[in-house]
C-alpha cells in the first residue's frame, strides 16, 4: 500500500482498511450483497484488482455469433461455457463465484473448481447476457476468460483422474506388499514354514505386477519416447530400474529361491507418481499455451465493408481489410490506423502498463486493447504473421532448444548412476576374485536393491518436501526439476516492469512552478483527471484526497484534459498541450526524456509540473542485496528507456542493466550468458518475457503476470512479492544437499550392508530392520525440508535455518 | 498357520474391490475438486435470497 494513502470500505457498518480502490469496490459489494461470508471462510489474501478496464469490455460478449462460439447447447436447456477465472486461489474465492453469479436471475447452474482455476456456467440466453456474467466475474474480482478449447480441458481432466487411478493402484498395492515383506524378512530370522514363505512371495508378486505394469506404465511411455527421439530423461533409468528390479525378483519368486524386491519396485513405483501426480496439478492450475492464447487474441472481428459494417470470424481477416474496433475491444490482428484517435494498452504485450497514445498511421498490434475511442485500422498482418504468434513462436522455440527437463534431470541421474556403476564394478571385481560363479548374482543383486531405494526415496521425497514448504511461502512449483538448477543459479535476469516495480504509475514529485502551493497543484490536477480512466488518471487519484470536479472538460486522447475548476480554465497534460494555453514554458522543468512529466496550467501561465513513475517495489532492494548474498548477480533485460531503466537499477543496487531489449534480444542477452557459463534464473510478468522465462534454466513469473508468462514459468511467486524468491533459492541448496545426503547415504549404506550380508557376516534380521531404518533416516532427512518454514515473512529465519542445517 | 491361505486371498479381493470403488468414484468425479465441497457445507444460506427459492442447483 502506497504511504499516505489510507482507503477504507464499509462492511457490515465497520471501517475496514483495503489496498486499493478496487478491493473498496470488491469489499462493499460483497458485503452489500450479503455475501460478507467470504471474509470469514476465505483463507489466502486475494488479488488487488489495480486496473478496472472499461466496463464495455465485455458487452463484445453479448453478440450471438461470439455466444454461439464459446458455448454449447445444454440438452436439458440453457447454454453453457467454461471460463478460466484469472485469481482464483481458494475456496472462498470460488464460492463467491458460485454466489455472485447465483444471484443473477437466469443463471441455471455454476460449478467452480478451485484446484484448475476453471468455472462451468450453465445460462438462460433469453434471461441473461452472457457479457453481463462476466461483468459480475470481473466485478468480485476474478477476471474471466471464456474458453473455446473444451477438448483441452476435457483431455486435462482425463490425464488427472488417470494419473489418480494409477496412484491409488501404486499406494494400496504397496501397503499390501509391505504387509507382506515385514513377516517374509523377520521369518528369515526367526524360521518360518517354506510353504508360507512360498505362498507371501508368490501372493507379493501377484499384488506387485499391476503396480508395476499399470503404475509404472507412464514411465516406460516416456522412456520409450526419450529413447527414441535420442535422448535421455529421468524416465530412463527409472523404467530401467523397476523393470530390472521386477523381472528378477518375478524370476526368483517362480524358481522358489533369491531375493525378491517387490517391496522396493512397489515404494519406487509409488513415490515417483506421487511426486509427477503433485507437479500435475500445479501444472495444470498454471494453464497451457493455448489456454493463454485464448485470452488473448477476439474470436470474431469487425470488418468495414463500405458503409456497413459486418461481423467475421477472425480467422477469415486477411490483409488490407479496414476494420472497426471499438473501445475496451482487444485488435485481432496487427495494422495501421487509419482513422481515430485513442489509446493502447499494449501491457498484454510489453508488460508496460501506460496506454500509449495512437493516431492516424499508428501501428497496432493483435491482443492489445484499445482504450480509447473508436479506431479503423487496416490490417498488415494477420494470424502467424503477427507480433504476438511471432512471441508465440519464439516461445515455442526456446522450449524446444532447452530440454529443461531433460537436462536438470540428467544431472541427478548421472550423478547418482556414475557412482553406483562404480561401486557395481568394484563390487564385481571383488567377487571375481573370491568367486568367479557368484559375482553376477551379487552385482545383480547389489544395484537392483540401491537404486530403486535410492532413487525412489531420495530425490522425490526431498522434491516433494521442498515443493510444499514452497507452496506455503507463496511459490507454486511447476517444474520441480528446476529447484536443481536453482541451486546452482549465478545470475538473475530482471524483466524490470511488474517485477522490480510494481508495473503502476505514481505521482513522484509535485513542483509548483507559480504560487499555487503543492496541494493545491495536486488538488487542480485530480478535479481535472477524475473524468479519465488512463492509467495516468488513476496515478493522480490515488495520490491526493478530497478535490474538486472540474466543469466542461474534455479529453483530449494523447495529450491531456482540458477543464474549468472554479471558473479557471485548465490544462493538464503534455508540455506541447499545456503550452498552447499558458504561453511560453519559460522556467518550466525541461523535461528529460527518460521521465514522464505532466504539466497543469492556465490562461495566466504554468501552475506544476508532476513526475510519473513506476513504482518500485518496496522489497526489490532488499531481494537484490539477500541474493546478492546468495552469490547470485542480477541483470536488468528491459525494453524500457535506458534512463528509466538506469535509475531502477541504481535505486535496486544493480550495476548491469540493459535497455530498449525487445523479446528476441533478450534471449540473445539470455543465450550469452549461457555460452558464459552462467545458469540463469530469468523473472518477469509480461508475454514478452515468455521466451526468456522458458529460455532460462529457472522461469519466475510474478502471480499478477500474464497467463502466458506463468506457463513458461518453472516457479511462480503467488503473493506477488519478491522476498519468497531469495528463500526459494535457498531451500532449492538445502534440497541440494539433502538429495545429496540421501544418495550417499543409500549407496553407503547398500554398499557396507550388503557384501557383508552377503559375506554372512550380518545376521539377516539386523539386516532387514537397517534396510528399514535407511529408508526411514531418507524420508526423514527429507522432512526437515518442510520444517522450520514460518508463515509470515521474518528476516532471521533464514540465518538460523542456514545455521541449523550446515 | 493354514487359516493364512484363506485370509490372504480375502484380503486380496477386498482391497481389489476398493480398488474398484476408487475407480468408480474418480470415474464420476468426485476427485475432481477436493476443496469446495468441504466449504459449501459452511456456506449454506443463512440470508433468504431474492430469488432462488428451488435451492442449490449443484
Amino acid at each position: 500500500m502506497p504511504p499516505g494513502v489510507e482507503i477504507r470500505a464499509n462492511i457490515d457498518g465497520h471501517e475496514e482498511p483495503v489496498c486499493c480502490y478496487g478491493c473498496k469496490a470488491v469489499a462493499e459489494f460483497i458485503s452489500g450483497a450479503g455475501l460478507g461470508d467470504y471474509y470469514r471462510y476465505r483463507d489466502t489474501t486475494s488479488t488487488r484488482a489495480d486496473e478496472l478496464p472499461p466496463p464495455d469490455r465485455w458487452s463484445a460478449y453479448d453478440r450471438p455469433e461470439l455466444v454461439e462460439r464459446l458455448s454449447r447447447a445444454e440438452p436439458a436447456g440453457g447454454r453453457s461455457i467454461t471460463v478460466l477465472l484469472e485469481g482464483l486461489r481458494c475456496a472462498a474465492c470460488g464460492w463467491l463465484a458460485d454466489k455472485a453469479l447465483h444471484m443473477e436471475s437466469g443463471v441455471l447452474e455454476v460449478g467452480v473448481n478451485p484446484a484448475t482455476a476453471r468455472a462451468r456456467i450453465v445460462w438462460d440466453p433469453a434471461q441473461v447476457r452472457l457479457g453481463d456474467l462476466l461483468r459480475i466475474l470481473e466485478h468480485v474480482g476474478l477476471r474471466p476468460h471464456p474458453l473455446a478449447g473444451e477438448p483441452a480441458e476435457q483431455l486435462a481432466l482425463q490425464e488427472r483422474r488417470s494419473a489418480l487411478k494409477r496412484l491409488a493402484v501404486a499406494g494400496l498395492g504397496m501397503m499390501q506388499v509391505m504387509m507382506f515383506a515385514v513377516p517374509l524378512y523377520f521369518g528369515e530370522h526367526s524360521g518360518m514354514d517354506p510353504q508360507i514363505r512360498e505362498f507371501l512371495r508368490l501372493v507379493s508378486m501377484l499384488v506387485c505386477i499391476p503396480v508395476a505394469l499399470y503404475a509404472g506404465w507412464p514411465f516406460y511411455k516416456g522412456a520409450w519416447a526419450a529413447l527414441r527421439a535420442r535422448g535421455i530423461s529421468m524416465d530412463v533409468p527409472v523404467s530401467l530400474g523397476i523393470l530390472l528390479a521386477f523381472t528378477a525378483s518375478v524370476v526368483n519368486a517362480l524358481r522358489g529361491e533369491g531375493e525378491v524386491y517387490f517391496d522396493s519396485v512397489t515404494m519406487f513405483v509409488f513415490f515417483l507418481s506421487l511426486g509427477r501426480y503433485v507437479e500435475m496439478i500445479a501444472r495444470h492450475r498454471a494453464g497451457s499455451v493455448a489456454d493463454a492464447l485464448a485470452r488473448l487474441a477476439p474470436v470474431t472481428a469487425r470488418r468495414l465493408k463500405g458503409a456497413s459494417v459486418e461481423d467475421v470470424r477472425t480467422v477469415d481477416l486477411e490483409v488490407g481489410d479496414e476494420l472497426l474496433v471499438r473501445t475496451g475491444e482487444v485488435f485481432p490482428a496487427d495494422g495501421i490506423v487509419s482513422e481515430g484517435d485513442g489509446r493502447v494498452d499494449e501491457s498484454m504485450l510489453t508488460g508496460e502498463s501506460v496506454a500509449i497514445a495512437k493516431s492516424t498511421g499508428s501501428p497496432v498490434n493483435a491482443g492489445t486493447q484499445n482504450l480509447g475511442a473508436p479506431l479503423r485500422l487496416r490490417v498488415t498482418a494477420v494470424a502467424d504473421d503477427t507480433v504476438l504468434s511471432g512471441i508465440v513462436a519464439l516461445l515455442e522455440r526456446a522450449q524446444a532448444e532447452r530440454p529443461r527437463l531433460a537436462r536438470a534431470a540428467d544431472r541427478a541421474a548421472a550423478w547418482f548412476l556414475r557412482r553406483i556403476l562404480v561401486a557395481a564394478a568394484v563390487v564385481f571385481a571383488i567377487w571375481w576374485f573370491v568367486d568367479p560363479s557368484r559375482a553376477f548374482p551379487a552385482t545383480l543383486a547389489m544395484l537392483v536393491a540401491t537404486c530403486p531405494c535410492a532413487l525412489s526415496l531420495a530425490t522425490p521425497a526431498a522434491l516433494a518436501a521442498a515443493t510444499s514448504a514452497l507452496a506455503r511461502r507463496g511459490v507454486l512449483v511447476a517444474h520441480a526439476d528446476a529447484l536443481e538448477s536453482m541451486a546452482g543459479a549465478t545470475t538473475v535476469l530482471w524483466d524490470k516492469t511488474g517485477t522490480l516495480t510494481r508495473g503502476l504509475v505514481r505521482v513522484e514529485e509535485t513542483r509548483p512552478i507559480g504560487k499555487v502551493p503543492e496541494a493545491g497543484c495536486l488538488a487542480l490536477a485530480i478535479a481535472l483527471e477524475r473524468m479519465s480512466e488512463h492509467p495516468i488518471a488513476q496515478a493522480f487519484l490515488a495520490a491526493g484526497g478530497a478535490a474538486g470536479t472540474a466543469s466542461e472538460s474534455a479529453v483530449h486522447p494523447g495529450r491531456g484534459i482540458e477543464g474549468r475548476v472554479d471558473g479557471q480554465l485548465l490544462r493538464i497534460g503534455t508540455l506541447d498541450f499545456v503550452t498552447e494555453l499558458a504561453g511560453t514554458a519559460n522556467g518550466v522543468v525541461t523535461a528529460d526524456e527518460d521521465q514522464s512529466w505532466v504539466y497543469l496550467g492556465s490562461g495566466e501561465g504554468f501552475i506544476a509540473a508532476f513526475r510519473l513513475s513506476d513504482q518500485l517495489r518496496p522489497e526489490a532492494g532488499r531481494c537484490v542485496a539477500e541474493l546478492d548474498g546468495l552469490g547470485l548477480r542480477s541483470e536488468i533485460v528491459s525494453g524500457d528507456e535506458p534512463a528509466t531503466v538506469a535509475r531502477v537499477a541504481a535505486r535496486c543496487g544493480i550495476a548491469s542493466r540493459h535497455a530498449r531489449l525487445r523479446p528476441d534480444s533478450k534471449l540473445t542477452r539470455l543465450r550469452q550468458l549461457q555460452d558464459d557459463g552462467a545458469i540463469v534464473v530469468a523473472v518477469g510478468d509480461g508475454i514478452n518475457d515468455a521466451p526468456l522465462l522458458s529460455g532460462a534454466e529457472v522461469g519466475v513469473a510474478m502471480g499478477r503476470g500474464s497467463a502466458l508468462a506463468q506457463t513458461s514459468a518453472d516457479l511462480i511467486l503467488v503473493r506477488d512479492s519478491l522476498d519468497a524468491l531469495p528463500e526459494a533459492v535457498r531451500l532449492a541448496r538445502r534440497t541440494q544437499r539433502i538429495v545429496r545426503q540421501n544418495l550417499s547415504w543409500a549407496v553407503v549404506y547398500n554398499l557396507t550392508a550388503l557384501p557383508l550380508a552377503a559375506l554372512g557376516f550380518v545376521p539377516p534380521w539386523l539386516a532387514a530392520l537397517g534396510m528399514s531404518f535407511s529408508s526411514i533416516a531418507v524420508v526423514l532427512n527429507a522432512m526437515r525440508l518442510s520444517r522450520r518454514m514460518p508463515a509470515g515473512p521474518t528476516q532471521g529465519w533464514s540465518a538460523a535455518s542456514e545455521a541449523g542445517a550446515a | 498357520m493354514e487359516i493364512l491361505f484363506l485370509l490372504i486371498p480375502l484380503a486380496l479381493l477386498l482391497v481389489a474391490l476398493g480398488v474398484w470403488a476408487f475407480f468408480w468414484a474418480v470415474g464420476s468425479g468426485q476427485f475432481d475438486d477436493l476443496d469446495s465441497p468441504g466449504w459449501s457445507v459452511l456456506a449454506d444460506e443463512d440470508k433468504p435470497d431474492k430469488k432462488k427459492d428451488e435451492g442449490e442447483s449443484r
